[in-house]
């Protein structure tokens, strides 16, 4: 257990499989403080930051997060995002706050219906968020995908706006940054990967971070967004 | 108490994956004349009253908020009595 001074909850729902990964990766910062909350709990006990992990929540049952939405803990994370609270969808986390209308849009099944499982490019484009803070606008990252359901779309009335409010977090490319159809694993509309809240300070995210936290695991590039919402979170307080 | 239907299907000019493989299957199968093929839900429930519209509201409620998801799914449901309906004032 780290000591530090960044407190993250994760959020375990019945389902969620990545809780520990994301635990694992955040005990390598010494500024984060990373523990579980249970989706039954109604208090975040002091988060900077809540995670939402990935997994399958509820057994995906219906669709998925659809369930997960009306845990208890949601209604915390809901006033949690109103009040600029820091929140990390990942993955299953990513499609339980679109259910919960954090964020805009919805996963549908995978083009193809082909789960997908590997090392996908992401280029980012936003870098005046807390989570991204770390990055350059248009670097080229590699974080792994692992979904079935990732397949977003806001429907056309909304993406114009999602596009010019500049939403988008990150999108899937090919190894020169390329946001191609054929750089894209799962359908998404315009290759999105990852979107904001209008506030900045949600984020949901198919690709997975928290695996690419060590060189042991194959790669380092999701510890740009941890230490950016570290530092970010240090920032305010200094501030 | 009422019989309910509720039909989910994704929304006219949202991307249906599933719709689109089981089109390029059925080919396979000799069926080369079928198209604009839509995948949704269909989800039966017994819910209990005597007011047809309150049901119909409370059905209505229960598809926005959990059975469908309106960003990308239209629903529509039909709702029947299953016995007769209580006497006034029971």
């Amino acid at each position: 257990m780290t000591a530090g001074s960044v407190r993250f909850g994760i959020v375990v729902f019945p389902g969620s499989n990545c809780e520990y990964d994301t635990h694992h990766a955040l005990c390598t910062f010494p500024e984060a403080h990373p523990y579980y909350l249970w989706h039954k709990d109604r208090d975040l006990q002091g988060a900077d930051c809540v995670i939402l992990p990935g997994g399958f929540s509820y057994g995906d049952y219906l669709r998925t997060g659809a369930v997960a939405r009306f845990s208890p803990i949601m209604q915390e994370v809901a006033a949690f995002a109103k009040a600029g609270g820091l929140i990390l969808g990942i993955c299953n986390g990513f499609q339980t706050l679109t259910e919960a209308h954090i964020l805009h849009g919805a996963l549908r099944r995978n083009r193809g219906l082909r789960f997908v499982c590997h090392p996908q490019y992401l280029r980012v484009e936003r870098t005046d968020t807390p989570f991204t803070g770390r990055m350059r606008v248009g670097q080229v990252i590699q974080v792994p995908v692992n979904h079935n359901e990732g397949n977003w779309t806001a429907g056309a009335d909304r993406l114009q706006e999602i596009e010019d409010r500049g939403l988008v977090a990150f999108r899937y490319c090919d190894a020169g940054g390329n946001a191609i159809d054929a750089a894209n694993p799962n359908g998404a509309t315009d290759n999105v990967a990852g979107i904001l809240n209008e506030g900045n300070n949600v984020l949901g995210m198919m690709p997975h971070p928290e695996r690419v936290c060590e060189e042991i695991v194959g790669g380092i590039d999701g510890r740009a967004l941890f230490r950016s919402m570290i530092d970010s979170v240090l920032e305010r307080r200094g501030g | 108490m009422y019989r309910v239907s509720v039909y989910v299907t994704p929304k006219a000019g949202v991307v249906d994956p599933q719709g689109a493989v089981v089109e390029r299957a059925l080919p396979a199968l000799g069926h080369s004349g079928a198209h604009d093929i839509r995948v949704g839900r269909y989800i039966t429930l017994e819910v209990d009253g005597s007011d047809a519209e309150k049901v119909k509201a409370d059905v209505d409620d229960m598809c926005r908020r959990l059975l469908a998801n309106p960003i990308i799914e239209d629903y529509r449901f039909d709702i029947d009595a299953a016995e007769a309906a209580p006497r006034e004032g029971a």
